[in-house]
């Protein structure tokens, strides 16, 4: 068996696709985690973790991350939100009256590195919402990955259609954007065998460098 | 000021709320953590522009939430790259720069000094997003060294010399003195800033404190956890402002 953690780490190496340099923000353990295990397989992946615990990949201060970018040097990003709309867009300024952090670098991110994919384990529609509060960032992903299932992004649409479920089940009751689906829905697959040695081999050690509560909570490591 | 993991001057902060200073404008590069949020609790802030305001892996900065949500302060929100880009722009002296993305994202519209302009040497249409130079009145920050030419070491902590760059006077406390000139030894030069844009240095021990100096002393993270527990409630702030901040002789980190 392999737990929530892994299956989307899983799904995230392989919707990175043929990137070579992903960056990683803050506090994002399963999209660091999926770009660990795609870099087992292609070690030749620059990845810029952008809040090591020691150390940096950068030497020109925190503009160098949006520099480098905006000449198409990065491939793969992850976003996520407070919510996320049926158009794509994402908010980490305010809903329901309740304040956020801010939008950091993201609507400028959205739109500078070539495969943005929108990350949120909520699956809600607290969080899945028809239209976003405050629309920090606009631009078109590449996928929307959640805790429930795997949407794409229809760019002439202007759409998200579902791809997969994680589990049997209709998702719904659970997002509060419409969107398309096929009247069969696929089942995400699950993380091969050599996929699981790997997570919870090498990406494991590398994960708890920089989140080790959460290589706690899911491989046990100390 | 810089965000928690680019040596904020801890040092000054806990001094402004010591001495209860008012009305502060504070300019996040590109973001601010605790820094803000206890300048923010203690009531010496007006207005805050930056592009997050957040504790990072101890969550979110309760003082900060609390004041947007009831209205006590005044929050201008931008993207890390466009205040950048906007002290890049004093930095060279020009009024303006264009910076690429941003577009379609509602922070435009509320930005009076961002305009969206077409891209003079594109013969077809290409909208293109133009920031107003930030020249802030002060930059304040911790720096590992200072030497006795008055120049400051920050290493690879490049965004601090722009905002020294870009202000119209800086402030920098620091770790260590070194005898000498840093800009005299090649392998330290990359990582100063030059005296030329200083106002003023003063020592100050494990400033940075509960953050980190890279290096030297890491983010004490049970400290800030316990911040961010403590300053859920505004008597807990207070609390907490009492016991490591107002205090004189507990106005120092412990060693």
């Amino acid at each position: 068996m392999h737990s929530r953690e892994e299956l989307l780490a899983s799904v995230i190496a392989r919707l990175i696709g043929d990137a070579k340099h992903v960056a990683v923000g803050a506090a994002s353990p399963i999209p660091a985690t999926g770009v660990f295990l795609y870099k087992e397989k292609h070690p030749e992946l620059r990845v810029s973790m952008l809040h090591k615990r020691k150390g940096n990949p950068f030497s020109e201060g925190s503009r160098e991350l949006f520099d480098l970018a905006g000449q198409g040097r990065l491939d793969v990003f992850f976003l996520g939100g407070a919510q996320i709309d049926g158009e794509a867009c994402i908010n980490l300024v305010r809903a329901e009256g309740r304040r956020f952090p801010g939008s950091f670098g993201s609507a400028y991110m959205y739109q500078a590195v070539g495969r943005t994919i929108l990350f949120r384990e909520e699956h809600s529609p607290r969080v899945l919402v028809p239209k976003v509060e405050f629309v920090s960032a606009r631009g078109d992903p590449a996928a929307l990955l959640t805790g429930k299932a795997l949407f794409s992004w229809q760019k002439a649409r202007r759409r998200f259609r579902l791809e997969s479920v994680h589990e049997p089940g209709d998702v719904r009751p659970h997002t509060g954007f419409t969107y398309d689906q096929e009247a069969e829905v696929a089942l995400t697959p699950p993380p091969s065998a050599e996929e699981l040695e790997l997570l919870r081999g090498p990406v494991a050690q590398k994960i708890s460098a920089d989140y080790p509560d959460f290589a706690k909570r899911v491989w046990g490591i100390h | 000021m810089p965000p928690d993991y680019s040596m904020p001057s801890m040092a000054v902060v806990r001094e402004l709320i010591a001495q209860r200073k008012r009305n502060l404008r504070l300019l996040g590069v590109p973001v601010l953590g605790l820094c803000a949020d206890l300048l923010i609790g203690a009531g010496c802030v007006a207005e805050v522009e930056s592009s997050a305001v957040s504790l990072g892996e101890a969550g979110l900065a309760p003082r900060f939430s609390e004041a947007v949500e009831k209205g006590e302060i005044a929050m201008r929100d931008a993207s890390c790259p466009a205040v950048h880009t906007a002290l890049q722009a004093a930095e060279k002296g020009v009024p303006f720069m264009p910076l690429r993305g941003v577009l379609g994202s509602d922070l435009v519209k509320q930005r009076a000094d961002w305009k969206v302009s077409q891209n003079p040497f594109s013969p077809t249409e290409d909208a293109i997003l133009y920031v107003r130079a930030i020249s802030p009145d002060v930059a304040l920050f911790h720096a590992r060294w200072a030497d006795e030419a008055g120049n400051a070491w920050v290493g690879r902590r490049r965004e601090l010399a722009t905002i020294a760059h870009a202000a119209r006077r800086t402030l920098v406390t620091y770790e260590e003195m070194k005898p000498g000139d840093m800009l005299e030894d090649e392998i330290l030069a990359p990582g100063v800033i030059s005296a030329a844009y200083l106002g003023a240095l003063a020592p100050a021990k494990r400033g940075a404190w509960p953050l980190g100096v890279a290096g030297v002393y890491d983010i004490d993270d049970a400290h800030l956890a316990h911040y961010a527990r403590a300053a859920r409630t505004r008597e807990g702030f207070r609390k907490y402002l009492e016991e490591f901040v107002c205090t004189p002789e507990k106005s120092f980190s412990p060693a």
